[in-house]
């Protein structure tokens, strides 16, 4: 079925009597192409460009609750493309390209919104920083505009530009930078990849991975065995449990990384904005809610929840940047599972096992990945060569110390990024 | 309207209020939700979606219709709940989500076109044009949207925050929460009692019942005085505990009263951390409607609601009032309706074993199936197996039984039980560690029960914490079965509500479950059902029962979404209290700030600390111009500088040699006593940290320094180092950066200027480049370091901290005499770039030592940390980009921070980056802008020319590749 | 979330820094393979259920500590100092 605004009149005037399933609920089959473990953002995504890019329909998606139940949809639905070092500069961009066509790819409204997104800077050297930043940019062919103090006043009034601790000094405006409705990126990948023949299959949990001479036969699930000689692990939260089921140790630390949402509210805040001093970050939903967020909790965590200290400290960073917003009511908090690496930025690569395939590491980034992250994992799955924007997002990087990507310049402890 | 008598309302003090314009009159007492409804207002607020017509549902915080917005300017305040706010002298309320008026509302057109805008339908459509989206369909949604405005305004009040402990936390003051507080403050224990109404009993402020022969409300008045009267009690009424986190820690919001925040400069909410051994929830139980067409007009309440407003408030919400439901609990409310001498039309029971003894006219096995009205209930249209009839009511009281407040149990991810018997989801056991639930919450229907089993859990809590518990006298109470047959939708034509305020009915599930959104999780999300205001109290359990219906499922193995926190929603100016203004974060101020800002001099933050950025003398008009005279005055006389913000960490003892030659790239052992050395410190990964002098102070004492940025840090590091690695050490390491203010007294005349103030003068001999040692300061004990970070003949001249302001005006005044003074942190990064000397703009984490030119400095004799990782491939990689000078050569002089460096003619793309500017500054010393920069294989390029573009500023400049050391080479005026 | 630290009681989280696995106590030797070191810094068992971590008391007595602790259920089972568990590890 084609989702057009005429079929919602049409449907409308039949009693919406005519919608049909999304997706279907195949069982499993004993023998697949290729399986793609895990039924986020990033695997269904994965599934449906090995279906348009490369014809590849053999395959089926693993899922061990329901599809897009991790962190695509349990984020502040961020999209940008505003890295600058070497690697994440061409990835982000890359994706951001294809977020900008999703709408008329999956024939699914995901409400991608580029309304620009604003990183505040509040001294001289945080300024130069982000100078290099948008220089690198618009180096990478994307967009970035330095602003300065005026010109941050000029389209966000309402900041405290008068008594807040760390006074604003500018703004680097990311015009292409905006949100998108996170559920809906699922779904929308779901259909697409369901309609182009790939296997959505749900509550169906991977407890083994079978592989033999080092090469990868297939995995044992709740629902029983499948074959493959191509598995993708795409289970960001839980990449370390099922990298051990190939005996793997990964480069990676599970944190919790906590967000809001307040009630209902007329327009407000019509842009993103970043506030790192604070780790503050903001939006306003379609329907009203402000959504914010703001750093990990810190410590190794798989709850899915967070407790009070940071809660406290990201609503104090709302309220010396935007003192209007604290009338607004919290509605809900929830906290996602961050997989954390060494250096802040993702992994798509092979693994020593033949056929074994992984992508992880998003850290707290991976919303705004998800179209570039599939598109990648799918052209590495089926070519057995890496994508270029992603070439560099290798697993070997932390050891022989080529190509790091720590953008935050922290170094190899990994909740600091 | 209301009643003649009754109610816990003061009836000799009426106040006056408005809504929407309009005043009206209520007892002190009311809220306003039992105020209007007093007043015959039926239509007080617009669904968010349809913009359908609304009245007051609920009597509590659960409300999904009746949300209002209060104050102005400043203090407007949007989505308030009617039925919890108190009325107050001159509250002015204004309904919301409606234009032009609440009455005549144009966006109620959706209600219309309600066909085209089923569940989902905004996924499917709103896709072409692309750019439209932004353009016009989202700015319309937008629009359309939310539900109360905020003011724009920064927040003008004061919120507060608090924390407190206690042996045994109660949520909730209804029967079970008083018999629990009761039992565990008589044994002793610290308690603390929390409800979010404005006072403790719960429903038996709500509910004509009596204990030990009086009126509830009147017990649960006296048992909270006997309470409020213990030294080891404290009773929170209008506070809600909104979540339960991990080792028994809770929030809770706290609202003050109309009049305490009347008060000029009371915190209008406090945020509390309560820590507390032991919880005891005792909640209660929300009522839930059951679903049946156009059941969301105005009139149609909640039967328990309908109880407190009778029976609290003294108000009928209607005249003729219909009762229906599903369970005995229903029938109350005809009895106290009856009993107020109100009119009741008609007791509807779908039971078909259903009896009454009541004197009304009684429908059982019938179902109300309709709803007439628009902006008011007229009539109601019941299914009874004979057919239809049509009452005229216009109040419908109906109840689809209790929902146990189980929400905190699953603040932790624990998911409650499915109990058939109650038709409802309870507790389950142990869900939050430390936390037990008692009474309603815990499917615990009469008030006998709950009384009971409040002080039960409470006798074992005390038991669990070695307290006694004494024996506890139960008063006497009802203890009626609670009989329900589940009802959740009543079949027929039209839509039938689930979430009110999302406008979420039967067939949006059924549509949701039609196209696959199986998963609870799915529909909630695909529907938003569940995601308005309530959070799904209202609507949960129903809209789960018809999605577990249409897949074909039972309720729990259809499984339930996740209640999280905060159990109501909270402000964020409360969680958020304190951060407001210069409160986010510390201010550390050095001993000469008051001084720097009496000299006129704008002060700058580097991290927490203020410093001074210049200090303008007369007739200068623009910062440079201080700047490079400062330089200058350094360069030709001398310059004092409070460099008290760096790090200074005391290490002491035996193992301190051997900790520094493990912790620095370089060795400290065989630095001389009386001699400082310049030291590189990596992290473990094999970047550098930070970089810093350490002088030796004594054969087993010595004082290292940091920069102002990685102070904590480093002694972080210091401290893991020591006990995590090296716990054989014998050494104690003190952070001593606040003991001591120091200043950098720098220039050619600054040892002549030393010799002014110290009681023993110096000279080059006995205090040549890079000593340190005791010094005394006009009988002040100090210490004195020959360091340059300006790369002119310098000390740093250090006195204990409470002489930091003497010192610094001592050596300004001088200074000044001297054809010096003071300068600020513009001309200390002038200096500092002129002699290419680091900071955190080069050191910014990425940066290796063979970035920066310092792999020398790697020792080769000893292990240190970050030696190993260091050595990596990546790390020594000749392509590196590696620091160098950067003199502007073409026709545009000007440098910029932040620009990246191309070859001559290449095109300045990703692709072809050849590295970045990290500091530039213009040196009046060698009149011309100069350049700190990273460069691939920088250091074999000294003498090119190379490309500076910044597309941001607009600039674009040739630069000259050179050595970064600009000024005196070989560093003989430090020497000197 | 709160911690017991040996030296001074039960105190808040807010007290505390968090860095990461205690597999930070054992340092391989200067000369061992750049895969110990690699497996030093970067890899991690990263279980869900107890783990072993470091805390640094650093608004508190500056001990570095090894918090026994669930990454599932935030139970904290213990805590010893970190130069208890680093002369154990020696």
């Amino acid at each position: 079925m084609r989702f057009s605004g005429l079929r919602v009149l049409a449907e409308g005037l039949t009693g919406n009597r005519g919608w049909t399933p999304h997706w279907r609920d195949p069982a499993p089959k004993a023998d697949y192409d290729m399986i793609i473990i895990g039924g986020g953002g990033h695997g269904l995504s994965t599934a449906y460009y090995l279906a348009r890019e490369h014809g590849l329909t053999n395959i089926a998606v693993l899922e061990k609750g329901y599809l897009g139940s991790g962190n695509i949809g349990r984020n502040t639905t961020i999209v940008r493309a505003n890295y600058f070092l070497p690697g994440n500069s061409e990835f982000y961009s890359h994706s951001l390209k294809l977020w900008e066509g999703l709408e008329a790819d999956l024939n699914y409204n995901v409400m991608h919104s580029q309304r620009g997104l604003i990183n505040l800077f509040h001294s001289d050297g945080q300024r130069d920083a982000f100078a290099r930043r948008g220089n690198a940019m618009i180096n990478q062919g994307d967009d970035a505009v330095l602003l300065d103090r005026d010109g941050v006043r000029k389209l966000l009034p309402y900041l405290d530009f008068d008594n807040t601790r760390f006074p604003i000094y500018g703004g680097l405006l990311h015009p292409r930078g905006g949100t998108a409705r996170h559920d809906a990126v699922a779904w929308g990948y779901a259909r697409g990849a369901d309609r182009r023949g790939v296997d959505l299959i749900q509550n169906c949990e991977v407890t083994g991975i079978d592989i033999e001479n080092g090469a990868v036969k297939g995995v044992q699930t709740t629902r029983g065995a499948i074959r493959a000689t191509k598995v993708g692990i795409v289970v960001a939260g839980r990449s370390g449990q099922v990298a051990a089921m190939a005996g793997m140790r990964l480069p990676i630390e599970s944190h919790v990384l906590q967000a809001f949402v307040t009630e209902g509210l007329k327009p407000v805040i019509d842009h993103v904005i970043s506030f790192g001093m604070g780790h503050f970050y903001i939006s306003q939903s379609d329907k009203g809610g402000l959504v914010f967020g703001g750093d990990l909790d810190f410590y190794a965590s798989y709850a899915s929840r967070g407790n009070l200290p940071m809660v406290e400290h990201v609503m104090e960073a709302g309220m010396t940047l935007m003192p209007m917003i604290g009338k607004a009511r919290v509605l809900r908090s929830w906290g996602g599972i961050m997989d954390m690496t060494p250096d802040g930025s993702p992994i798509i690569d092979k693994t020593p096992i033949d056929g074994l395939y992984l992508n992880c590491g998003w850290c707290y980034g991976g919303f705004k990945a998800v179209p570039g992250s599939g598109f990648s994992f799918a052209h590495l799955m089926a070519t057995d060569t890496h994508h270029a924007p992603a070439a560099r997002f290798r697993l070997d990087r932390f050891r022989t110390g080529r190509g790091l990507m720590d953008e935050e310049g922290t170094g190899s402890q990994h909740n600091l990024h | 309207m209301r009643l003649a008598r009754g109610g816990q309302i003061d009836r000799g003090q009426r106040i006056a209020f408005r809504f929407d314009g309009h005043r009206y009159e209520g007892f002190a007492g009311d809220t306003l939700a039992s105020a209007l409804l007093a007043n015959d207002i039926r239509l007080v607020g617009r669904s968010f979606k349809y913009h359908r017509p609304r009245g007051i549902l609920t009597a509590g915080s659960e409300e999904p219709n009746a949300l209002v917005t209060l104050g102005q300017g400043a203090a407007q305040e949007p989505n308030l709940r009617a039925t919890t706010l108190e009325l107050a002298e001159g509250l002015a309320a204004r309904s919301q989500n409606a234009w032009p008026s609440l009455g005549l509302d144009l966006l109620a057109i959706n209600d219309l076109a309600a066909p085209f805008l089923s569940a989902g339908f905004y996924y499917k459509t709103f896709m072409w044009p692309r750019a439209l989206w932004e353009k016009l369909y989202e700015p319309l949604i937008r629009r359309a949207a939310g539900l109360g405005a905020l003011s724009g305004r920064a927040n003008a009040d004061r919120y507060a925050r608090a924390f407190a402990h206690c042996d045994v936390l109660v949520i909730g003051a209804g029967p079970a929460g008083l018999m629990a507080a009761l039992t565990a403050a008589r044994a002793g224990a610290d308690v603390i009692l929390c409800d979010e109404d404005l006072r403790t009993g719960g429903r038996l402020n709500a509910e004509a019942l009596e204990l030990d022969g009086q009126p509830g409300a009147d017990w649960a008045a006296g048992v909270t005085k006997d309470l409020a009267a213990m030294p080891n009690v404290r009773v929170m009424t209008r506070t809600t505990v909104t979540g339960a986190y991990d080792q028994g820690t809770y929030g809770a919001l706290e609202r003050a009263s109309p009049a305490e925040a009347a008060r000029p400069g009371a915190a209008q909410e406090t945020f509390w951390n309560i820590v507390a051994r032991r919880a005891i929830l005792a909640a209660g139980a929300l009522e839930r409607p059951v679903a049946f067409r156009d059941n969301d007009r105005p009139g149609v309440m909640m039967a328990g609601a309908v109880r407190a407003y009778v029976n609290r408030w003294a108000v009928t919400p209607g005249q003729a009032v219909t009762v229906f439901g599903n369970n005995d609990d229903a029938h109350r409310t005809a009895a106290d309706l009856l009993a107020a001498g109100v009119h009741v039309t008609a007791l509807i029971d779908s039971r078909p074993d259903a009896t009454t003894a009541l004197d009304v006219p009684f429908y059982k096995g019938a179902q109300v199936c309709a709803a007439h009205g628009r902006k008011r209930l007229e009539a109601v249209s019941i299914a009874t197996t004979s057919g239809i009839d049509k009452l005229r009511t216009d109040c419908l009281a109906m109840s689809g039984g209790w929902n146990p407040t189980v929400h905190l149990t699953c603040h932790m991810n624990g998911r409650p039980m499915w109990n058939p018997a109650l038709a409802s989801f309870t507790p389950t056991p142990g869900a939050i560690p430390g936390l037990t639930a008692a009474g309603a919450c815990n499917g615990t229907m009469s008030t006998h029960g709950c009384l009971t089993e409040g002080a039960r859990v409470a006798a074992e809590v005390l038991v669990d914490l070695g307290f006694k518990p004494a024996d506890t006298t139960i008063p006497q109470a009802e203890d009626a079965p609670y009989r329900i047959t589940p009802l959740w939708t009543v079949p027929g034509k039209g839509r039938a509500w689930l979430d009110f305020q999302n406008d979420v009915t039967v067939k949006d599930i059924k549509q949701a479950a039609q196209e696959n959104f199986r998963s609870v999780e799915h529909m909630k999300r695909y529907t938003t059902q569940g995601m308005a205001t309530d959070q799904g109290k209202n609507s949960n359990v129903a809209a789960l029962a018809v999605l577990a219906d249409a897949t074909g499922r039972g309720i729990p193995e259809t499984g339930t979404t996740t209640f999280r926190p905060p159990y109501a929603p909270v402000t964020i100016a409360a969680m958020g209290a304190g951060g407001q203004g210069a409160g986010f974060a510390p201010q550390r101020f050095t001993t000469s700030h008051r001084a720097s800002i009496a000299a006129g001099a704008p002060m700058i933050e580097a991290g927490l600390w203020y410093r001074p950025s210049y200090f303008p003398k007369p007739g200068e008009t623009t910062w440079r111009q201080s700047c490079d005279r400062e330089v200058m005055m350094v360069r030709n006389a001398v310059g004092i500088c409070d460099v008290s913000t760096l790090g200074k960490i005391d290490i002491k003892g035996p193992g301190a040699a051997q900790l520094l030659d493990f912790v620095y790239t370089n060795t400290f052992s065989t630095l001389p006593v009386g001699r400082v050395r310049y030291g590189l410190m990596l992290r473990e990964d094999g970047h550098v940290m930070d970089d810093g002098t350490t002088a030796r102070l004594g054969p087993d004492h010595f004082l290292m320094t940091t920069t102002t940025a990685a102070a904590g840090q480093v002694m972080r590091h210091l401290d893991f180092v020591h006990q995590g690695l090296r716990p054989d050490l014998d050494v104690s390491i003190c952070s001593v950066t606040e003991h001591w203010a120091q200043c950098a007294v720098a220039g050619p005349k600054s040892r002549d200027l030393l010799n002014a103030i110290l009681d023993a003068p110096i000279d080059d001999a006995t205090f040549p480049f890079m000593a340190c040692g005791p010094v005394m300061v006009q009988g002040v004990a100090g210490r004195l370091f020959r360091i340059s970070f300006s790369g002119e003949q310098a000390y740093e001249i250090a006195v204990p901290a409470r002489y930091g302001e003497s010192l610094f005006k001592l050596l300004v005044g001088l200074a000044e005499t001297m054809g010096g003074g003071a300068y600020g942190l513009e001309a200390l990064n002038v200096l500092r770039i002129e002699k290419g000397f680091i900071t955190h703009a080069e050191i910014h984490g990425r940066t290796t030592a063979f970035d920066i030119g310092m792999e020398r400095m790697m020792s080769a004799k000893k292990d240190f940390i970050g030696k190993a990782a260091a050595a990596r491939p990546g790390l020594v990689d000749p392509d590196r980009e590696q620091l160098v000078g950067l003199k502007p050569v073409g026709a545009v002089k000007q440098l910029t921070a932040g620009a990246h460096l191309f070859d001559r003619a290449a095109e300045a793309t990703r692709e072809n980056d050849q590295g970045y500017v990290t500091s530039v500054g213009f040196s009046p010393t060698l009149d011309t802008f100069l350049g700190l920069a990273f460069l691939k294989q920088g250091r074999a390029r000294h003498g090119e020319v190379v490309r500076m573009v910044d597309h941001l500023r607009g600039i674009e400049a040739l630069c000259e590749v050179c050595d970064p050391v600009f000024f005196d080479k070989d560093g003989g005026r430090a020497r000197g | 979330m709160r911690i017991t630290c040996p030296i001074c009681g039960e105190r808040d989280r807010r007290e505390f820094y968090y860095q990461g696995d205690a597999v930070a106590l054992r340092r391989p030797d200067p000369d061992d393979t750049p895969e110990d070191w690699d497996a030093y810094l970067h890899l991690r068992d990263n279980p869900a259920g107890v783990t072993r971590d470091l805390w640094y008391h650093e608004m508190g007595c500056g001990a570095w500590l090894v918090v026994t602790r669930n990454t599932v259920t935030h139970e904290v089972l213990g805590a010893v100092l970190a130069s208890d568990a680093a002369r154990g590890a020696a």
